[in-house]
């Protein structure tokens, strides 16, 4: 029993070195975070959503077939998810700067992290709606339904579980995003980490923000889970 | 109560133009069963769909009661669409919505107050057997409740109109069966218009008043179901009430019926033995037809082989029938078969 104490002492005691002012930076820098996320993430279910819908419906024997429409939205879509988020991020500052009033900081961030995940949500929402079954379009068809009453009243609702999956998908790469922000002084737990982790020597600080963000990753992927199983009935 | 005039479709496919419907003109009288039959590929679905315009024709028109819907805009066209319901070989339930979510959800589309919603439903969930199962997921029902709920969904803007496409195809026979009664019993009491799009014999045999024989997109027999499968005219329609009732004897049959005749004529010379294939049509009297025989003239009757199928009430199909007596007497009885308008045919 003693000996088993004795070899997992210097792990139980490798954070004893985290001073209560680090904990107290670890505290703001998780806000940080939860803040830069969660704004970028409710902005790209926003845009992104809508942006999917347009290209389901535009494309190919679909609703509201329009093949130009769907070409251009699908071009930008691409050329926007092409861009590496680093060099989107210093690319897009002078539009930052007009949106948020600033360049730098935790709001800064915000800006183009939205802007990255918007197409993101876009792809990943429109395979969600493309799953529907063409079935039920036509059975609302028949119905007398409106264009928009089959997006609103039986593509969305029918998606609706894969559409909660792809915004799970997009929240957690935000996460991972996020840690760059730091770049543009936007905080977070992946600046602290780089800060303090690697460029002050401090594993312990390295480990600590590891272990938060994969609890942070775990959690938001089993709430949306429970989300996804409670909601299809298939 | 619906006009199909002169309707044409054609597609583009990466092998060239292919025409799926060509020339289709049929009246469909208003609270008839009316039938579309064909082997798969014969244009039924595109037919169906035209109807309500989900598929646009190349040329024709489709008219139901005094509304012309060929050239009618898009709003129109919707509003138009809500006096014609539809169901579907794969019910087509929306997943996410309870049994009553999508009975409801045509009242919804059609603008229906919420308060109007409930007891429109709960009638139409009553009317079809379901009631009890108004809060279960389709996932959770079986695929003859599914098409129930399909029905209760069709019916729900009070249509004159119910078209149905293959609508029995993914089911049982027993199920299909009660889907049918379902779909006759509501027709006799609504008078509602009912287009059966289907492949099966059977479903036409048991609720269509009259059919349409597709083939190839084009309407190669129109009539009386009774008239239509009891004297076809056109190979594709006899083909199908060929495969639904003749049979051929099998080569070993054959020979074994061949050897036992033989014997029977060494046995007894001064009879004869002959073998008899009878065509039973809409036309033919079967009262009676084998005691008939057997009463009429001294005469043994063996049954080989039979195959006959009740078509509303009039039985169509072949009777293999081995015979024994003396010639004069077999002659008469074989005359007898055809003033009944029997057609009887030596095989041996």
């Amino acid at each position: 029993m003693n000996s088993v104490t004795e070899f997992f002492s210097p792990l139980l005691h490798f954070f004893d070195r985290i001073s209560p002012q680090m904990l107290e930076l670890l505290r703001t820098s998780f806000m940080e975070t939860l803040l830069m996320v969660g704004i970028s993430a409710a902005v790209a279910v926003l845009v992104g959503i809508p942006l999917g819908v347009a290209l389901v419906v535009t494309h190919r024997g679909a609703l509201l077939e329009c093949l130009s429409l769907n070409r251009v939205l699908g071009l930008v879509v691409n050329a926007t998810r092409s861009v590496p988020f680093v060099i989107l991020m210093v690319a897009i500052i002078p539009f930052t700067r007009w949106v948020a009033g600033t360049s730098i900081g935790t709001t800064a961030a915000i800006v183009p992290l939205a802007v990255a995940a918007i197409p993101f949500m876009a792809r990943i929402a429109e395979n969600a709606m493309r799953e529907v079954d063409r079935g039920l379009i036509t059975a609302a068809r028949a119905m007398g339904a409106s264009p928009l009453q089959i997006i609103v009243k039986v593509i969305l609702p029918e998606a609706l579980p894969g559409l909660v999956a792809a915004t799970i998908v997009t929240v957690v790469s935000l996460i991972g995003y996020s840690a760059m922000a730091g770049a543009i002084g936007g905080g977070g737990l992946g600046d602290l980490g780089i800060r303090y982790g690697y460029q002050r020597f401090l594993p312990e600080v390295m480990l600590l923000v590891v272990l938060v963000l994969i609890l942070l990753v775990q959690a938001v992927q089993s709430l949306g889970d429970w989300l996804v199983r409670r909601m299809s009935h298939r | 109560m619906i006009y199909i005039d002169n309707l044409s479709k054609t597609y583009d496919t990466p092998h060239g133009r292919f025409a799926a419907l060509t020339g289709i003109s049929l009246d469909i009288q208003k609270g008839e069963v009316f039938g579309i039959i064909g082997p798969s590929g014969a244009g039924k679905s595109t037919l169906v769909q035209c109807i309500n315009l989900l598929e646009k024709p190349d040329s024709g028109t489709i008219r139901i009661g005094d509304q012309e819907l060929t050239g009618l805009g898009e709003a129109a066209l919707r509003r138009e669409r809500r006096r014609i319901g539809m169901i579907f070989q794969h019910f087509n339930l929306l997943s996410r919505r309870t049994v009553y979510g999508n009975v409801a959800l045509p009242l919804e589309i059609a603008g229906v107050p919420q308060a109007q919603i409930r007891p429109r439903v709960e009638h139409l969930l009553g009317l079809v057997g379901l009631a009890h199962l108004s809060d279960r997921y389709p996932s959770q029902i079986s695929g003859g409740q599914k098409q129930r709920v399909g029905i209760a969904r069709a019916l729900a803007n009070e249509p004159d109109v119910l078209l149905s496409d293959e609508a029995t195809s993914a089911l049982d026979p027993e199920t299909t069966h009660s889907i049918l009664a379902l779909l006759r019993d509501i027709n006799r009491k609504t008078g509602i218009t009912v287009v059966m799009i289907t492949h099966q014999m059977e479903v036409v045999r048991e609720i269509c008043d009259r059919v349409a024989v597709l083939s190839q997109g084009k309407a190669v027999e129109v009539g009386r179901t009774l008239d239509v499968f009891s004297t076809p005219e056109h190979d594709v329609t006899r083909g199908m009430v060929s495969a639904a009732t003749a049979s051929d004897l099998t080569d070993a049959t054959l020979e074994a019926v061949r050897q036992t005749m033989q014997q029977a004529t060494e046995q007894r010379p001064d009879q004869q033995q002959r073998l008899l294939r009878l065509s039973l049509s809409g036309l033919s009297d079967t009262g009676a037809l084998l005691t008939g025989l057997a009463r009429e003239f001294d005469m043994d009757i063996h049954l080989v082989q039979a195959r006959v199928e009740d078509i509303q009430g009039v039985a169509v199909g072949t009777l293999f029938i081995r015979v024994s007596g003396t010639p004069e007497v077999l002659n008469r009885a074989v005359q007898s078969l055809a003033q009944r308008q029997i057609e009887t045919v030596d095989i041996a």
